[in-house]
């Protein structure tokens, strides 16, 4: 079977010592950032970014950044659970029961549980990937430019839909990241277009320091103003063991939770963070005694976090197939590809097999580290969670700058953090989300590349993207999820589910 | 008229005042047309967009439903102390190496913090510095001078 033998291949790659290493050091990162607050995948990938340019194989490189990404959702729980404060966003839920669990004297439990059901979801996304990747990739084959620039729209919708607060604003946010994107030479005509006359501007902005400055940087200078408030339940975690009970309603949930969480993954924009906040629901609704959520119900715990890891896991398969960033994190991904002369799309299952058959047997490894760290070490992670934010922050400031630096060896990238820091921390006063920013900044020339090539085609009639039967289902999807989320109904529902976060 | 949500109306205003600047600045550029895009006509097309929204934003904040306690004051203090140790790092890099660049991002942006104490700034500061020239210096070799560049002559 062609499956097996493509695993067989991955496996070849992701076995090897070196790769091993550097799943492993990209897990536990990943893990680490998780568990400190005030620095996500984003920022930390980003700061790497430069370093995998040494890096011999481009395997190598992708499935550490990989690791990282999936383990930040692993130490994310950690916190969630133990001190109460969602290390990502995508265990915001996993604090309502998880937490709660904790405060009965079952911590131990809650994490064997975040980790065991996170650990499942990843071995059946692994599969999911590499069962569904290649039918996507030959639908892939057939998207003309036309389809591509109404999927991005979809894309970037889905990023407004999941935004917090209000829409228009997040609309905004969309449309000036795509403008951001303009800074810069236009492929095209050669124009140098809004570099007020700067040199540096020709190759527009790096797409890591508008991260490091948003989300880095003003993210600190917001928290200095914040008092420490991580209130530690117990120093000593003790008693994984779940009992009977446990295994019976939390597997069900997991299982419940994968299969959301895959499916929502998929979707441009859709991700880690939706998975965990639909699963929660979905598990509360079909719950026999809905009142026990929110006081420690294992199904509170088990589903959302299944769905996060297996939706993190899945938002790979637009990145690979259609060489499409569906989420911020999944564009850094592609930059690294593109570093090492990669051109994402539907041909790298074919041009580079072991790279793409490497990095999903890899994901696999990873979740298997995952659990392995994750328990026995829970403790050092308790001694992480006790180091005091004003040891942090500096060395976040230290590694962002040296990461900027080291994009192209220059200061120049890292005075552009400090405009886009204070860009960042009035968005953030505002209530203006930067994520939708940044999807629309890594998009913006490709969409304006493909708008062009679709109206050339076409001769100027904008009817194309109505035309073509894909196109309109996706532009239909756009404006469905749009209206969606205007009627009052839904509206209030989305306000609930992200009340519990501080914005 | 009164503002109900300040929020509302400064973020309006960012998106209708951006919108207007770079749908100025297009008009620099060659537009074009539909089927032959010049390089002016998409960033005017997002620049109206942008400039509407900001419009609508901006009407809404007056709308008293919508009303929303104004943002806290901007702490110009925090801003300044962390953007200016970014700056110093950036500036010093090239002339004075990473030592006395990190040790003057460590100590600049740990007065932002009330909580600081110079003693454990000062480990901190060691700490990090062994890690980046360990790491970045001999590990990964970055492209940047370690001492002032006036030793190594």
């Amino acid at each position: 079977m062609d499956l097996l033998a493509n695993l067989a291949l991955g496996a070849a790659t992701a076995f090897t010592i070196e790769n091993l290493f550097y799943c492993f050091i990209g897990v536990l990162l990943g893990t680490l950032i998780g568990v400190l607050p005030g620095i996500g995948p984003l920022a930390t990938i980003a700061m790497l970014l430069p370093i995998t340019y040494k890096m011999a194989d481009p395997s190598t490189a992708l499935i550490m950044l990989a690791g990282i990404f999936y383990g930040s959702q692993y130490g994310g729980s950690t916190t969630a659970i133990l001190v109460n404060l969602p290390g990502e966003s995508s265990s915001v839920v996993t604090t309502l029961d998880g937490y709660q669990m904790a405060r009965r004297g079952r911590a131990g439990i809650a994490l064997a549980t975040a980790a065991l059901a996170s650990f499942f979801a990843g071995t059946m996304a692994t599969f999911l990937i590499a069962a569904f990747a290649p039918p996507l990739a030959e639908v892939a084959f057939k998207f003309g430019p036309a389809e591509y620039f109404s999927l991005m729209v979809l894309g970037l919708i889905a990023a407004v839909v999941l935004a917090h607060g209000s829409i228009i604003k997040a609309l905004g946010m969309v449309v000036l990241g795509l403008l951001l994107g303009m800074i810069g030479t236009d492929v095209n005509s050669g124009t140098a277009r809004f570099t007020l006359g700067i040199p540096e501007l020709t190759d527009g902005i790096e797409f890591a320091v508008i991260a490091m400055g948003m989300f880095g940087f003003a993210e600190i200078i917001y928290n200095l103003k914040q008092k420490e408030s991580r209130e530690l339940l117990q120093k000593k975690v003790t008693n994984y063991m779940p009992t009977k009970e446990d295994w019976r309603r939390g597997g069900k949930a997991a299982v419940r939770g994968t299969a959301l969480g895959s499916f929502l993954g998929i979707l441009p924009g859709g991700g880690s963070i939706l998975a965990s906040f639909s699963a929660y629901a979905m598990e509360k609704k079909i719950s026999k005694n809905p009142n026990e959520f929110g006081t420690g119900a294992i199904e509170g715990v088990a589903g959302p976090e299944a769905a996060n890891n297996a939706g993190a896991q899945t938002s790979f398969i637009p990145m690979l197939t259609l060489g499409i960033p569906t989420t911020p994190v999944m564009a850094l991904m592609i930059a690294a590809m593109m570093i090492h002369n990669i051109q994402p799309g539907p041909q790298v299952m074919t041009s580079n097999p072991t790279l793409f058959w490497g990095l999903i047997v890899s994901m696999w490894v990873g979740n298997l580290f995952l659990v392995i760290l994750n328990l026995p070490l829970i403790g050092l992670w308790i001694k992480l969670l006790q180091v005091p934010y004003r040891f942090l922050y500096p060395a976040i400031l230290l590694f962002c700058c040296v990461g900027a630096y080291s994009l192209n060896n220059n200061v120049w990238d890292v005075l552009m953090t400090i405009p886009f820091a204070i860009m960042g921390y009035y968005f953030k006063k505002w209530h203006c989300e930067p994520a939708p920013l940044l999807m629309g900044f890594i998009l913006g020339e490709l969409m304006e590349e493909y708008l062009r090539r679709a109206l050339t085609i076409s001769r100027g009639d904008w009817g194309v993207f109505i035309d073509r039967p894909l196109s309109a289902t996706l532009l239909g999807i756009a404006v469905l999820l749009l209206l969606i989320v205007a009627l009052p109904f839904i509206r209030k529902k989305r306000d609930q589910a992200f009340a519990g976060e501080d914005g | 008229m009164k503002i109900h949500n300040r929020r509302d109306f400064n973020a309006g205003l960012m998106f209708l005042l951006i919108g207007l600047g770079f749908g100025t600045y297009s008009l620099e550029y060659s537009l074009g047309t539909a089927t032959r895009m010049g390089p002016g006509y998409f960033p005017l097309m997002l620049s109206a967009i942008v400039g509407v929204l900001g419009l609508i934003v901006l009407i809404m904040s007056f709308v008293p439903a919508d009303a929303q306690e104004p943002p806290g004051p901007t702490d110009w203090r925090g801003i300044g102390l962390i953007l200016a140790s970014v700056a110093l790092f950036a500036l010093l890099l090239p002339f004075t190496g990473f030592i006395m660049a990190v040790l003057a991002l460590v100590f600049l942006s740990a007065t932002g913090s009330d909580e600081s104490k110079v003693k454990e700034t000062a480990l901190l500061a060691i700490g990090l510095l062994a890690l980046g020239v360990g790491v970045f210096g001999y590990g990964i070799e970055l492209q940047f001078p370690i001492l002032p560049p006036i030793f190594t002559r």
